[in-house]
């Protein structure tokens, strides 16, 4: 990594932060370059370039953390921070143990083209292109913003628990917006791709696809009626449906939630709490997925970890703090915003394993209700397991088919009433488009995906009586 | 740092500004920590040093921007030579460029507290150790505490440019919040969320927090889901400054001239109910979200939104204040890491004639007192006005309290909110946003729920 701390710094702020009898501790480098370009309005507003790193220290007495960081990455800064998160987790005794790493375990992400080595204008280039094409697409837009960003993220965490290692995660995105202006005022449409890879992210997702896409969406919307009121049978496309998951139970599988009651899913493992229908996974490992990363923010291995099978409760996901309470192996989801941010229980690339439907089917075989093609963001309250998630492109289903357009507005279900209530799984499969997720304030980059589905009920917010 | 020492580094940055060169730096560093506990154990401590610095530079109307988290010498001068790399890449525009000054006097507001600095670490955990157990033995039927926090921040902030502006200035803040955990009797987990901030410890309710979270948490249990139809919302002040701060964020420049406001081009027209008057006044020495500069180092004062219904106008920073042809309105929001754009300060919404809270359940047929609000952030769409959000409340039926409900939506939008105002409150309150509001009653909005 460009930023370099010797093996035999980290054993001496591992060790200094252990003393006084602690029995973890831990340091957490990290290296982060961003560049990206913006265009609105018709024009390059600007080109934003960030450089931030740091440390994150972290100590573990029983069950109480402390923690310190710092952007200082000298001897000094670091020790200092190491006396700080020592002193912040207040531990007793007064035992000493040196502490010494394993070597590094590299593990160099897979990306095709550095995206700092293509030049800004190139980058300018993409973002003007999709501005061109999302106007030239209907006289009707009146808006558009077009962006792309990159970030490299390099890492380095060594524990006191003997583990060493670093990871190199570079993600590309860009994303196109429109407005649409018609008699019943705005309307907004939105395409976006991001991969963990570099800039042959282009070779994969064309510009003028996905222009058209986001100038489409809008242009539909401005015929769009207002969305039902009420509980009707909803048909989920396939690929940004994800985001159910997520909500409907993915945040309640966290174990750190599960261990202070907060989840609907608690005492559920063995227990059918899904529909036979479901076999939902969490997978770190999909490479040039959005969530894909070769090592956690803990330094663990990521993993596939099949969270429900066949609507059986196999496992929850776990963090290092939860794994060793537990006395079990971490799931390689302990993850950070930041080297500012405490680890915790996090999701990577949530999805739902294809069926064995016929997607046309799935909604053939609704007489009324709704078919959500695309959706945005979600929230849940896990502890009551109601969550919400947002419809931006939705259409209704009369008599099996596809009509009328309908405007923004959320589904409301409850988590475990709802994996119960899905009765159609198609064969279909696409991951949708990159997430954020956030969780007690923290960020962190997530995937998910589904096939086609049906849930034969859930509540429409919209304003229609 | 003090802020002298952090304008100091600002003003050395600026100071190397070509002839035809407009540059402006923003320099922050502090200091905050993070308390969480757990059954009365502290759970985590987090001790923070933070510092940034983000550089702007124009050039020929060509804009760009690069920041770090560091303040380092050479990454300080590497983020003004990667934002004149950056600027070569933007297309000009005759209105961008730094702030100038516009003789707007600033006011003097003291937003440090040294009680926060001072505050000895045992103190810090014994708050927030307190405030989970006045949850925990409040009532039988609290089942845990998710998490109980304190947290606190002192930090310097300075921002200079070749305009000539210099402010530096130092704030402090400190906050509590815990979410408490009921259970049913059917075995279903009810929530109650609650915080409070302030610029020093000494200006937190303990109890009060841990009051509203116990009585969100244990007055929502044996909820069920309500039938839909058309009904009026009671807003208290937490949940009117969340739906007004929603409109308040469609008024800005930016939006406005970037024709993504559902009110551009509205100014003087009747947008809301004629019980509606709000303004933004970051002078209010009262209100958290109060400053004596906005993120371009001009004076923050007043800015007029709506007056008995009327739209006065938007919320400017120095760019979009330019295109505009109405200048600045002192509204630029921003942190060193990012640009400065236009945004709320300090909602301040006047008191109505429709008396006290109770006197606002006393008046309502039927209709919904909502604790919480769900999925703000993808069920309102700001530029059509689409409004459908996740609630959580109680019934309101001829004037009481009745049933607990959840598991469904209200919809609307934007526009028709301000409309429907029905009654606004005599109980102004200032809130931890910076927002200080009385309570509201919307009518005719969709609760979606049960099949109708």
């Amino acid at each position: 990594m460009t930023t370099v701390i010797e093996t035999e710094l980290v054993n001496k702020v591992l060790s200094t932060a252990l003393e006084g009898g602690a029995d973890f501790s831990e340091i957490f480098v990290e290296d982060v370059q961003r560049s990206a370009v913006n265009l609105d309005d018709g024009r390059i507003e600007n080109l934003t370039s960030s450089r931030d790193r740091g440390a994150g220290i972290r100590v573990v007495t029983g069950e109480s953390t402390g923690f310190a960081h710092t952007a200082d990455l000298s001897s000094d800064g670091l020790l200092a921070a190491a006396r700080a998160a020592r002193d912040a987790a207040r531990s007793g005794g007064a035992g000493v143990k040196q502490v010494e790493v394993a070597a590094v375990t590299n593990t160099p992400g897979a990306v095709a083209v550095r995206p700092e080595s293509i030049d800004k204008a190139t980058k300018v280039a993409k973002v003007r292109q999709a501005n061109e094409v999302a106007r030239a697409r209907n006289a009707a837009i009146t808006q558009v913003g077009a962006r792309y960003n990159d970030n490299r993220r390099q890492i380095l965490v060594a524990n006191s628990d003997g583990i060493l290692a670093t990871d190199d995660q570079t993600r590309t995105f860009f994303g196109v917006s429109c407005v649409a202006t018609g008699d019943a005022g705005l309307q907004t449409g939105s395409e976006t791709a991001g991969q963990s890879v570099g800039f042959e992210l282009f070779d994969r997702y064309e510009i003028e696809q996905m222009a058209e896409a986001a100038a489409d969406r809008a242009i539909t919307k401005l015929q769009a009626r207002p969305a039902p009121s009420g509980t009707l049978p909803v048909v989920i496309g396939p690929g940004s449906g994800g985001v159910l998951f997520h909500e409907a139970c993915g945040h309640g599988l966290e174990a750190d939630l599960v261990r202070k009651g907060a989840s609907a899913f608690r005492d559920r493992l063995g227990t059918q709490v899904a529909s036979e229908l479901v076999t939902l996974i969490d997978d770190g490992t999909m490479a040039e997925e959005w969530g894909f990363y070769a090592i956690d923010d803990e330094g663990y291995p990521a993993k596939s970890n099949v969270l429900i099978q066949d609507g059986v409760l196999i496992d929850y996901m776990w963090d290092g703090n939860r794994a060793r309470d537990a006395k079990r192996e971490s799931s390689g989801n302990g993850r950070r915003q930041s080297y500012r941010h405490l680890p915790m229980v996090r999701m990577t690339n949530t999805y739902l394993a294809p069926g064995q439907s016929d997607p046309a089917e799935i909604v053939a075989g609704v007489d009324n209700g709704v078919y959500v093609a695309r959706l945005g963001g979600g929230q849940v309250n896990t502890a009551s397991g109601d969550f919400v998630f947002g419809m931006t492109e939705a259409y209704l289903i009369e008599d099996g088919q596809i009509t009328t357009p309908l405007r923004e507005g959320q589904l409301i279900g409850n988590g475990p009433k709802v994996l119960q209530l899905i009765d159609a799984v198609g064969n279909d499969f696409e991951m949708g488009p990159p997430g954020t997720c956030g969780k007690d304030g923290q960020g962190v980059p997530v995937g998910d995906g589904v096939p086609t589905l049906r849930v034969t009920e859930l509540t429409i917010g919209g304003t229609a009586a | 740092m003090s802020p002298e020492q952090l304008l100091s580094i600002a003003a050395s940055v600026v100071d190397q500004a070509g002839p035809d060169e407009q540059i402006e730096v923003a320099v922050s560093q502090g200091r905050s920590t993070a308390v969480r506990v757990y059954e009365g154990q502290v759970e985590s401590f987090t001790s923070a040093q933070t510092e940034g610095l983000g550089v702007r530079v124009i050039v020929d109307g060509r804009e760009g921007f690069a920041s770090a988290g560091t303040l380092e010498p050479e990454v300080v001068a590497s983020m003004l030579a990667e934002a004149r790399d950056n600027a070569a890449f933007a297309e000009a525009d005759e209105f961008a460029g730094v702030a100038q000054p516009d003789g707007v006097e600033a006011v003097s507001i003291n937003l440090w507290r040294d009680e926060v600095v001072n505050m000895d670490t045992q103190a810090k955990i014994d708050l927030a150790v307190e405030l989970e157990r006045q949850v925990r033995e409040a009532d039988d039927r609290i089942s845990g505490v998710r998490t109980a926090a304190f947290g606190d921040s002192a930090a310097a902030f300075a921002l200079a440019s070749t305009s000539g502006i210099q402010a530096a200035t130092r704030a402090t803040s400190c906050s509590v919040g815990v979410e408490a955990l009921a259970d049913d009797t059917d075995g279903r987990t009810q929530t109650g969320y609650a915080f409070d901030a302030a610029r020093a410890p000494s200006g937190l309710s303990v109890a009060d927090v841990a009051g509203r979270a116990v009585g969100n948490a244990v007055d929502l249990l044996g909820s069920t889901k309500p039938d839909t139809g058309t009904v009026s919302l009671l807003l208290d002040p937490r949940q009117a400054a969340t739906v007004l701060g929603l409109v308040a964020g469609t008024l800005t420049g930016d939006r406005i001239l970037k024709k993504r406001s559902p009110f551009m081009g509205r100014v003087g027209e009747q947008i809301g109910s004629p019980l509606l008057t709000m303004y933004d006044d970051p002078t209010d020495p009262d209100s958290l979200g109060a400053d004596s500069h906005d993120g371009e180092g001009l004076a923050c004062r007043p800015t007029p939104l709506v007056t008995s219904g009327s739209l006065d106008g938007f919320l400017y920073d120095a760019y979009n204040g330019r295109k505009a042809g109405v200048g600045s309105t002192g509204s630029a929001l921003r942190g060193t890491r990012g640009l400065p754009g236009p945004g709320l300060a300090a909602l301040h919404v006047d008191a109505g004639s429709s008396g006290s809270f109770d006197d606002l359940v006393g008046s309502i047929d039927l209709g919904v007192l909502v604790f919480s609000l769900a999925g703000l952030h993808s069920g309102v769409n700001p530029v059509s006005g689409d409004f459908s959000v996740g609630v959580e409340g109680r019934m309101i039926r001829n004037g009481s309290l009745a049933e607990p409900i959840g598991e469904c939506t209200v919809g609307s939008t934007l526009q028709r909110l301000l409309l429907d105002i029905t009654a606004v409150g005599s109980d102004v309150t200032h809130l931890p946003s910076g927002v200080s509001t009385p309570s509201l009653v919307i009518g005719d909005v969709m609760l979606s729920g049960a099949a109708a």
